[in-house]
């Protein structure tokens, strides 16, 4: 079976350390802090100036001028900070963010990603997508293997316009978790019940499969 | 003192020197710390030509989005703009240009603007269609591009108080792009919600110092809120 939302952020959220700095992107990335492991400390980043992001308010709780990148009311954990939009991108671009996580539209062999524009499409803009991809070092990018019609979202070359060039390592997918090193997707591991015939057939860049691929612990 | 007093009592005021053609910097992230009242006046005063640098656009018939009802925005810069569907239709039929810009470099072309800084090296952007055109330049074995630095003839901005010196203090993520935004205007102009004479806010604590902000008005702020979420308490 593939991998549902909520399970890729628990996937996600396996990768978690005690006194990460993360941030989240929004859409499945967003869902990881709810499964944050028992004994271990993260704290959120929002881009739009919040360090320490707690959960949604409660309706009395509610304050317009706290929200996050997605522009959704949030609360501060104990300890938060708040500061400007130069201060939060120094932070990203300056590598100090230890874990970021985003969706995208297609990844390759290379470690480039797409993930904010179809030509033809309106184009709605890259928000701080591509500063989160150029400055961070430990990036896992979250979205479906194929597109609903079967087309590998998993490439040799990006067909869409990029949003950072050579710059994601680790890939989690609904059927695969992947690195891709040295110009090759590496098969690390796959959703239980997936087969390994069913993973390679749904992805066009080069794929190296070990002899034994592990099934994810969800 | 009162050469320092930074204090206006008018909309009319606050937006005075306005006229077409000019570059405006605005902060807010989304609907979140924008200066309500001067986007309004610019709106009455039917300003037409402006290039608004702003990280978005509002939304249908509130924050900047009240500039696209009368075609008054000839160009945006922003990092996303997602959530407008009158400039999406100005967009398509080309009475609007957008210049997408990452949101970090974005920040960081306001901050240099107010810096005295012409231009700066990101790796952000670099390889995408966002560095085409751009000088690329090499160190460390990694490859940037340069980004020129952004200036407004205005920047209007909102903060939470200020002192009659322009001293600013803003409020949680209303934050975001004000205190850069107030840096990178030949005049800057600021709306809060209270001000208080000098000396009543703690000088450790100013966000923005006086000397950024050539005028300052009370405003009354509606405050929407773009995605009401809440948990069961």
């Amino acid at each position: 079976m593939a991998l549902s939302r909520e399970q890729l952020a628990m996937r996600v959220a396996q990768e978690l350390q005690d006194g990460y700095y993360v941030n989240l992107g929004i859409g499945i990335p967003t869902l990881v802090a709810n499964y944050v492991p028992e004994g271990i400390d993260v704290m959120l980043q929002s881009e739009n100036g919040l360090l320490g992001m707690g959960p949604f308010p409660t309706e009395q709780e509610i304050d317009a001028d706290l929200i996050n990148a997605g522009k959704q009311t949030v609360t501060m954990a104990t300890g938060a900070v708040l500061f400007d939009s130069a201060e939060s991108f120094a932070m990203i671009r300056g590598g100090h963010v230890d874990l970021t996580v985003l969706g995208a539209f297609e990844v390759d062999v290379h470690g480039n990603i797409a993930s904010y524009m179809i030509p033809g499409k309106l184009v709605k803009g890259m928000g701080g997508a591509m500063d989160l991809v150029a400055g961070a070092d430990n990036i896992i990018v979250t979205m479906t293997h194929a597109s609903k019609h079967g087309e590998s979202k998993l490439l040799s070359n990006c067909t869409l316009p990029l949003t950072g060039q050579g710059c994601i390592k680790k890939v989690l997918t609904d059927l695969a978790f992947i690195e891709i090193k040295q110009g090759k997707f590496h098969l690390l591991e796959r959703a239980p019940g997936v087969s390994v015939e069913e993973i390679i057939k749904l992805t066009a860049g080069e794929l190296v499969v070990p002899e034994h691929v592990p099934e994810m612990n969800i | 003192m009162s050469g320092f007093n930074k204090v206006v009592s008018s909309y009319q005021e606050a937006m005075a020197g306005l006229s077409d053609d000019m570059t405006v910097i605005a902060g807010g992230f989304g609907l979140c710390g924008i200066p309500e009242g001067l986007i309004a006046e610019i709106k009455r005063k039917q300003t037409k030509g402006l290039t608004i640098v702003s990280n978005n656009c509002g939304v249908d018939n509130f924050g900047l989005g009240l500039l696209l009802i009368d075609k008054q925005i000839k160009k945006m810069v922003s990092s996303y703009v997602g959530e407008n569907a009158l400039f999406e239709k100005q967009l398509l039929s080309g009475e609007l240009e957008v210049e997408l810009t990452p949101q970090g470099t974005l920040a960081e072309k306001m901050r240099a603007g107010g810096a005295g800084i012409p231009a700066f090296y990101t790796a952000t952007g670099y390889g995408t269609p966002v560095g085409e055109g751009k000088e690329v330049r090499e160190f460390n074995g990694r490859k940037y591009i340069m980004e020129e630095a952004i200036q407004g003839d205005f920047a209007i901005v909102k903060a939470w108080k200020a002192d009659t010196f322009g001293n600013l203090v803003y409020r949680k993520t209303a934050r975001n792009f004000n205190p850069l935004a107030a840096t990178a205007g030949k005049i800057t102009v600021v709306e809060v919600e209270e001000i208080v004479q000098p000396g009543e806010l703690d000088p450790d604590a100013i966000h923005t110092p006086g000397i950024y902000v050539d005028r300052v008005i009370k405003g009354s702020f509606e405050k929407v809120i773009e995605q009401r979420t809440v948990r069961q308490a």
